[in-house]
């Protein structure tokens, strides 16, 4: 029954999302205003995605295996996070989860937006209930994640172990919520083309959404990158596959979209581009739902092999992309530009942040779906991967990092007060830091030590903007970009100082043998069997010590039985100024063990870097809400 | 998002455990005695595709065919053999597929002409409106 229940909320919530649309075309042509109904209908709507949700977490909860999905994908013998877990770890799930996100932020916006127009919001919610059918109707026609199987089967097919992870657990429904998140400022977007409104005030409105949505995509990316750091146990963090940049698109352009958005909050200037973007990043994360969604990147990736199911996300995209983007092209010279900026402010600033942002968006899309086209067209197969990323992307990613420096010590309109003088002190970290590796690391790659300087530099000149006044009286999105802004130079240091110093060992060890790597001696103590609850292991001891003190690693190779795998679980240390990781690898015809060593300096900062990105984006969330109380606040007094 | 790359490691560990028998090549998993050559020989693994992975390089995948080609990578780099003349022996025998450094032929020509068409687009756009506007 439970099955039963969450199929027909669906169904229920689809035919609401027709009305949705219907009442909102009504309302539109200016026959009745029928506003105050679509926002009862919206809200409906979101409630009956999420109860259809939680009946699908319910039949994972008690492994029904009469369920399909649930035969698919669970089984009876794993530890309960990870049967609720396997729930969205499949694709009738995870779309499910997706549509759950669209509809609950359909319902978020129709309860809480009283910034745009009356008009624009009806326009909006118009668009979301638009986006919604199209994927209602994906899953109910090609993906219906509750379908029965007669008999049911005595026990289930079992669950990827590599999944088997709490980082993996909840890294999916945190990517969710950003990929999705955008689709408001998507709609808010065509709701605006669409009445004309396109002002600050929609700026406003659509801010929250995309700082939410971003701060989300980022938490979600840097803990996805530290999980295939630490689960696929070879030491790297970042691969620049398919599905990685997948969900890197959306967050470039919701990074290009939340530095325009300010724009056009505080000048009312880059209307028509803001538009733009915030279509933009929505289709990007369709077009990441259709990559990793449709089995298109190859027969094994996607979870599940169906050309009927990619053909279906193709058209939904070309669909609501085609559209906006006609909608944008007929509204968009219509809209007056904003007030005017000379070539030295903050607009400018703002405008190239934005320009490198795309470029680098283009040379990732670009780079992730021109093989796929060429190969579709002429059956030749291009290898793409992160020697051509590295060397488009590494030397825009510094040029930002430069300009990240300057953008925020500008003033709006027009700079007049030279503003190179207060970066002098940043520029010479940054040169010290330069000289410092050409005479300690004469032989790492122009790269890295390029990323060294420009990481230590941004550190510092992050902070400028908070100089010259008292910090403790900045606003809190000041902070919030000070934050951010450190983030990004403290993840660039990271980066290049774990491609410049990372120590490798691939060695042998018999037991009592000892191994260097770096400043570190790993001695082999003793390998033994331990057991899970669904899985046995090997379990190598190691003791590892640099001059005195010594810690104790326990690298493990596990045995999944359902389904049958063999997994990795690296022991990781971390140290003020890196870690050490360790991986236990296969036994040796000699009678000794397989191990790979790495010590990998500073490369923590990777993810704090990233950590303090999504902070200073939620910093500046709550420093704007903060904000928006006062002055309502002092409004209401005035009345 | 990373079950791509994970799906594949199962798929490439199933196989693994069927055979786990087989002791890893040589030099799969072991370096050269010789640290230039080494680093020779990593920088060329870092590059080439693990055929049967999805988006690895043999450098990083637990899979034995990418160990069997470390071990022929680190035999040749060991027997005096320069990188470019492995990858192109290793181009010849597999396809450029093999190889994650785009080539020169005309099909990857798109790759550096979108990034660099993009910046020079944007680019004249955003001066040209800045001398509009400081006309009038």
């Amino acid at each position: 029954m439970i099955a039963e229940a969450g199929l027909a909320s669906l169904w229920l919530a689809a035919g609401l999302a027709a009305l949705q649309m219907l009442l909102a075309f009504i309302s539109f042509r200016g026959a009745i205003d029928r506003g105050r109904q679509m926002r009862g209908v919206a809200v409906v709507q979101g409630v009956l995605t999420l109860i259809s949700f939680v009946m699908l977490l319910l039949v994972f909860a008690r492994t029904d295996l009469s369920v399909a999905l649930v035969a698919e994908n669970s089984h009876s013998a794993k530890p309960f996070i990870y049967k609720v877990a396997a729930a969205w770890g499949n694709h009738e799930g995870s779309m499910l989860m997706w549509v759950t996100v669209l509809a609950v932020a359909g319902a978020i916006l129709a309860l809480y937006s009283r910034r745009t127009s009356e008009r624009t919001l009806v326009a909006a919610l118009g668009a979301q209930a638009a986006l919604a059918i199209g994927f209602y109707a994906f899953l109910l026609i090609a993906s219906n994640p509750f379908a029965r199987l007669f008999p049911a089967p005595l026990e289930g097919q079992g669950f990827n172990p590599l999944l088997q992870d709490p980082g993996l657990a909840f890294h999916p429904p945190t990517l969710y919520f950003g990929y999705v998140g955008l689709s408001v400022g998507f709609s808010l977007a065509v709701g605006a083309l669409l009445t004309g409104e396109v002002d600050s005030r929609l700026a406003r409105a659509m801010r929250p959404w995309v700082l939410g949505a971003w701060v989300l995509l980022t938490l979600g990316i840097t803990a996805g990158s530290y999980w295939a750091y630490y689960e696929l146990g070879w030491g790297g963090w970042w691969f620049w596959d398919p599905v990685e940049n997948a969900s890197l698109m959306p967050w470039l352009a919701a990074t290009a979209l939340l530095h325009s958005i300010n724009v056009l909050a505080a000048r009312g200037a880059l209307k028509a581009w803001t538009m733009m973007l915030a279509v933009i990043a929505f289709s990007m994360s369709m077009v990441g739902t259709f990559l990793v969604r449709s089995g298109v990147l190859t027969s094994v990736h996607a979870f599940a092999i169906d050309p009927q199911r990619g053909a279906f996300l193709l058209v939904l995209l070309a669909l609501y992309v085609g559209a906006a983007f006609t909608l944008f092209a007929v509204r968009a010279p219509a809209l007056r530009e904003g007030a005017p900026f000379e070539l030295v402010s903050r607009e400018t600033g703002l405008v190239v942040n934005n320009l490198i942002l795309s470029v680098i968006l283009g040379t990732v899309f670009v780079g992730t779906l021109y093989p796929l086209f060429v190969e579709a067209v002429s059956g030749e197969k291009l290898s793409v991967g992160a020697p051509y990323f590295n060397a488009v992307a590494g030397p825009l990613a510094l040029i930002l990092a430069l300009l990240v420096g300057v953008g925020p010590l500008l003033s709006w309109r027009r700079q007049s007060r030279p503003v190179l003088r207060r970066l002098v002190a940043p520029a010479l970290i940054g040169a010290t830091m330069l000289v410092i590796t050409v005479i300690v690391a004469p032989g790492i790659s122009m790269l890295a030590r390029a990323g060294l300087a420009v990481g230590a530099y941004l550190i510092a000149a992050s902070i400028v903007p908070l100089t010259g006044r008292n910090p403790l009286r900045a606003p809190l999105q000041t902070w919030g970009m000070v934050v951010a802004h450190c983030g990004m130079g403290i993840a660039l240091v990271g980066a290049a100082a774990n491609a410049a110093f990372t120590t490798e060992r691939l060695a042998v060890a018999q037991l009592g043998e000892t191994l260097k790597v770096g400043p570190w001696l790993v001695q082999l103590q003793s390998v033994r069997p331990a057991a899970g609850k669904n899985w046995t292991a090997l379990e190598a001891k190691l003791f590892a010590s640099r001059g005195q003190g010594r810690v104790t690693l326990r690298p493990e190779t596990r045995y999944f039985t359902n389904p049958q795998a063999e997994t990795n679980e690296a022991a990781i240390v971390t140290f003020w100024n890196g870690q050490l990781y360790t991986v236990l690898g296969k036994a040796d015809p000699s009678g000794g063990w397989q191990l790979r060593l790495w010590w990998k300096p500073f490369v923590t900062l990777i993810w704090l870097g990233g950590a303090l990105i999504a902070l200073g984006g939620a910093l500046a969330m709550a420093g704007r809400i903060h904000w928006r109380r006062k002055r309502t606040g002092s409004e209401w007094k005035r009345r | 998002m990373r079950r791509a790359i994970l799906l594949v490691a199962l798929l490439v560990a199933v196989p693994a455990f069927a055979d786990s028998n087989m002791p890893p090549a040589y030099w799969a998993d072991r370096q050269l005695p010789d640290a230039r050559q080494e680093v020779q020989a990593e920088a060329l693994m870092d590059q080439i595709r693990c055929l049967v992975c999805q988006g690895q390089s043999i450098a990083d995948s637990d899979a034995e065919l990418a160990g069997d080609m470390r071990d022929l990578v680190r035999r040749r780099i060991a027997a005096g053999e320069s990188p470019g003349s492995i990858r192109a022996w290793l181009i010849a025998r597999y396809g450029s597929w093999i190889s994650y450094r785009p080539t020169s032929e005309p099909s990857a020509l798109p790759l550096w002409l979108v990034p660099l068409a993009l910046l020079l687009a944007g680019g004249t756009l955003l001066l040209r409106r800045v001398a509009v506007r400081r006309r009038k």
